[in-house]
């Protein structure tokens, strides 16, 4: 192997331990030295440290990733691919996948955000799909900081920009803020996107001798090891590492999407893969090793934005916007025309070899030679060890916490302003979630729906994540995270299809950690198995942590699920004055982990509601026969702030108020977040069928055409509150922090 | 009546505006790629919006440069309707063909709500179909509809009609006199921040827009029925 004149020798990486600050330890280095059978040369030791990083590897992961369910008769294309794609019928099917961009994003908000936006764009398109909607799960610490506030400022804006300019409408997500995230907010993009069935790609370097192209922007030097900077925990010295991060173009995106997707209805395509994380690498090696074959590329031929670029460089960058294709021998001409049309780069920079080996040339000589399958499945795989943490004990055994709230009307406007409550007008009001003319229920609703046109079907689509109940609990909170997705589908009138997952949580390194990381797996297993939402795709992102603390841990669910027909579409909102209003499931005494416990005691402790998942599973497919035959005005899933709250939001913007009366003790049936339950108003013409249909339905009152929100017990009133003070207090909080000096 | 809708690089409610004219009006419609260089076989021509060249240097600065656009001032001068929406009308304006600037959005973010809008002139190809005065709901999605002419133009535009559209109760990104649609004087060149196009469907919850498209197809049928009769 030549050396360049300014990189270490094989010899000097060795003695002087270099691999080391790529993020290799001395065992992987020893372990590459073993696979090569030699010392490997600088570019090499950059091609093993970013294929084995967490981010590309899932080393530490993978053997809890095994227990997902991933299967079922609706499931196209599970985990492995760019996305996974789930049946729709009528030849259809959708593709959706979930992934974080959390570290760029604490270190550089706006860009990191972007390029989390562009590259789970890139995922979907890369499919042959094309991106029908944009989500997100966003999580920062408290709005009161300034730091925090930039952040969330600075993020949202990165979302927008690059959402809005891709003419991808972003029409959903969550946002939640607690003192956790201070210093590491997470930023999850999901994006799904609509594909024939015939038009399915793969990242498949099949076919020996034929051409490998580059597609897409040039390459320049940014983003050089991203993938191993978002494999380490953040610290004080992470603002240094600013280079790490992409920079977005999302012109550069759109010119990229409509190529791609003329690209696959062209038969001499033979596989795409993004280059996302570890760019050029890990695109080369895997769609090479999924095939099982070797890729040899002249780097000279890469196209490059900066001069006198190393092959290290090349390969580790992850510049944005780039793809990597595989077409038969002899049509490159044919794939050249369709990039120029789109004034982008489409360059043969090598061939698909017959020894399965990535090889690289680089002025006439080669720079790296190495197994692609040692890159790309060979990593070494770590089963950490595990410990139950003593403060879980003490949770589960501790004595139940019982809230103290007296004015009933002030603790309800007063969860009603916090952040995670509060609505994000703030926020989706900066984002186009109309562009495509399909976004039939807008933000804010339990589940965005988003018509297929040219069809009566829809797609509804959410991601949840309660990460308090994990915190507690992480099997239970586990299931829980499931089941609220399915609950927001179901209310929104749609069957739930499967599941995408980002599984956010601290360094794995600590066996605290990897227990959360295998209960709160083990709980959204059962809960996939039971509600039948396979997982189909997602993300890990470890090592979230600050010098502080880990965060809470945070596994979001992205779920898409089918509307058969539109007119079963259902929203929050009251409809109509006299409905009558239900509540699906009786409330318990469980306000641990509550948005209320939050707000007054300001800590979490305790156990988090339980769920039973048989009853789940009943309640859920009972409102969704009820809804489809047409008894349901509204539904709302009831999560946090509890039943309170759910009335709150479906009376908001519509000019309705509601007449309700409890039994019990007010502050549990008002404020209690016991699961699988739903508010549903129902006009009087269908109460009978209503209540034949569903078991648990308990009758709360009616909707009035007086703007108040009354609610009684037996024989007083507990509540009674104007709408118009209501949505003030939920629509004024968030722009409020904004807006206010520090 | 057969419109062209013109497709930028970057270009993003090209579709939108395609299916507005496709199912919303039920008329031929067809995309026309930027490097195209004549128009004359159509009838009515829109500009839709998104970002075209990413919005670099200035919204719309780049496109007016394109293949297509002499074509454009062409038609615009046969008297042909042409409807520019958001960037659309951005690049209207970098044209010349309708007078003013776009600044950023006062409050500099991006806005994206359904927003009311008065019709201020329904004497126009464009809005025969509204009542004069009337309030419409129409989605807005900029960060650079913030509208900017100076005080003789403005009297100029006020005291022609050509202010079509204003925001109404409130006006969302600062421009000028409320400004949300502007015409040009001959009255067949509109450009309008807000889009119509994204408000011709029952399942999208709106339809106030539609009828800025019948209006076109009204004119375009009297017109067309006055040349063969």
């Amino acid at each position: 192997m030549p050396l360049l004149h300014h990189e270490p020798s094989p010899e000097l990486i060795y003695g002087d331990k270099i691999y080391r600050q790529m993020g290799l330890s001395d065992k992987e280095y020893d372990m590459v030295q073993d696979l090569l059978g030699r010392k490997p040369n600088y570019t090499e030791t950059g091609l093993f440290s970013v294929m084995w990083s967490e981010h590309c590897s899932y080393k530490t992961s993978k053997p809890v990733l095994k227990r997902f369910p991933t299967n079922g008769d609706h499931v196209l294309q599970g985990p492995g691919e760019g996305a996974g794609i789930v049946d729709i019928g009528d030849e259809q099917a959708v593709v959706f996948k979930i992934e974080s961009h959390n570290h760029p994003s604490a270190i550089e908000p706006y860009q990191g955000a972007a390029t989390g936006v562009g590259g789970i764009i890139r995922d979907v398109f890369s499919m042959g799909a094309r991106p029908v909607a944009l989500l997100n799960s966003l999580r920062f610490g408290e709005l009161t900081s300034p730091r925090v506030k930039y952040l969330f400022e600075q993020v949202v804006a990165g979302i927008a920009g690059y959402g809005n300019c891709m003419g991808i409408p972003t029409v959903g997500g969550e946002i939640q803020f607690d003192p956790c995230y201070n210093g590491n907010p997470l930023v999850n993009a999901m994006c799904v996107g609509l594909i024939d069935h015939k038009d399915i790609q793969v990242g498949q370097a099949k076919g020996i001798g034929n051409t490998v192209m580059y597609v897409g922007a040039a390459t320049g030097r940014d983003g050089i090891h991203g993938a191993t900077f978002a494999s380490e925990e953040l610290t004080d010295q992470s603002d240094e590492k600013r280079p790490a991060v992409q920079v977005g173009d999302p012109f550069m995106e759109k010119l990229l999407l409509e190529a791609c997707l003329e690209l696959v209805k062209c038969d001499a395509l033979v596989g795409i893969q993004d280059m996302g994380a570890a760019g050029l690498t890990s695109s080369s090696s895997e769609m090479a090793s999924k095939a099982g074959v070797g890729i040899r590329m002249d780097l000279d031929r890469i196209p490059q934005r900066e001069t006198e670029m190393t092959p290290y460089e090349m390969m580790l960058s992850e510049s944005q916007e780039r793809m990597l294709i595989v077409v038969k021998k002899g049509r490159e001409d044919e794939i050249q025309e369709i990039f120029e049309k789109w004034h982008l780069h489409a360059v043969a920079v090598g061939e698909v070899i017959e020894e399965k080996v990535l090889r690289l040339e680089h002025h006439g000589e080669m720079v790296a030679d190495v197994p692609v399958d040692a890159l790309a499945e060979e990593a070494p795989v770590y089963h950490m060890p595990s410990e139950e943490p003593e403060i879980y004990q003490s949770f589960q055994s501790g004595q139940p916490w019982m809230p103290q709230a007296d004015c009933l009307d002030e603790t309800l406007i007063n969860l009603l302003k916090q952040p995670t409550i509060a609505s994000k007008e703030w926020v989706y009001n900066q984002y186009d979630h109309m562009v495509q003319t399909n976004t039939v229920v807008t933000p804010g609703s339990d589940a965005a729906v988003v018509r297929v046109r040219g069809t009566k079907k829809a797609l509804a689509m959410t991601t949840d994540c309660n990460a308090k109940y994990l915190y507690l609990d992480p099997e239970v909170g586990g299931k829980i995270a499931v089941a609220e997705a399915a609950r927001n589908i179901v209310c929104s009138g749609g069957r739930p299809l499967a599941i995408t997952d980002c599984l956010n949580f601290g360094n794995p390194e600590k066996p605290e950690v990897f227990w959360q990381i295998e209960k709160a797996v083990d709980g959204m297993s059962e809960a996939c198995r039971t509600l039948e939402t396979p997982v189909i795709s997602g993300n890990v992102s470890l090592y979230n942590e600050t010098t502080k603390r880990p965060i809470d841990p945070t596994p979001v669910v992205g779920m898409v699920g089918l509307i058969d027909d539109v007119a079963h579409v259902t929203t929050v909102s009251f409809k109509n004055e006299g409905d009558a209003i239900y509540v699906i499931g009786r409330a318990d005494n469980e306000f641990e982990g509550s948005a209320l416990q939050l707000m007054l005691e300001q800590k979490a402790s305790g156990r988090p509601p339980q769920i039973d998942l048989a009853i789940e599973t009943k309640r859920q497919a009972q409102l969704l026969q009820a809804i489809k035959s047409g008894s349901v005005r509204s539904a709302h899933d009831i999560s946090d702030g509890g039943l309170g709250v759910a009335l709150a939001e479906s009376l908001m913007d519509t000019g309705f108020g509601a007449e309700i009366e409890l039994t019990g003790d007010p502050v549990t049936a008002l404020f209690s977040e016991s699961q699988s339950r739903f508010l549903v108003s129902v006009p009087q013409s269908e109460q009978a069928a209503f209540e034949k249909l569903v078991d648990d339905a308990i009758y709360l009152g009616q909707v009035t055409n007086q703007p108040s929100l009354k609610v009684a017990t037996e024989n007083e009133e507990i509540l009674n509150l104007n709408v118009t003070d209501l949505e003030h207090a939920w629509k004024g909080a968030i722009s409020c922090f904004m807006t206010k000096e520090n | 009546m057969k419109t062209a809708v013109i497709v930028f690089p970057g270009s993003n409610c090209d579709s939108d505006m395609f299916y507005a004219i496709k199912d919303g009006l039920g008329e031929d419609v067809s995309y026309v790629w930027h490097t195209e260089t004549t128009l004359d076989d159509y009838d009515a021509i829109m500009i839709p919006g998104g970002f075209s060249y990413g919005d670099y240097l200035r919204s719309g600065a780049i496109a007016r440069f394109s293949n297509i656009m002499p074509a454009v001032v062409k038609a615009a001068k046969a008297g042909k309707p042409i409807l520019g929406v958001c960037n659309g009308f951005q690049v209207l304006l970098e044209a010349g063909l309708l007078p003013g600037a776009m600044l950023r959005n006062k409050e500099l973010k991006f806005i994206c709500q359904t927003t009311p809008l008065v019709v201020e002139n329904n004497n126009t190809i464009f809005t025969k179909e509204y009542e004069d005065n009337e309030v419409i709901q129409v989605p807005i999605a900029h960060g650079e509809g913030n509208y900017f002419c100076d005080g003789r133009t403005l009297q100029q535009l006020e005291e022609n009609n050509q202010v079509v559209f204003k925001y109404h109760s409130k006006n969302p990104n600062g421009s000028v006199a409320d400004i949300a649609g502007i015409i040009n004087e001959q009255g067949n060149v509109l450009g309008m921040m807000p889009h119509p196009e994204r408000a011709v469907d029952d399942i999208l919850g709106n339809k106030d827009g539609l009828r800025l498209f019948q209006s076109i197809l009204k004119h375009w049928r009297e017109s067309h029925a006055a040349v063969t009769s």
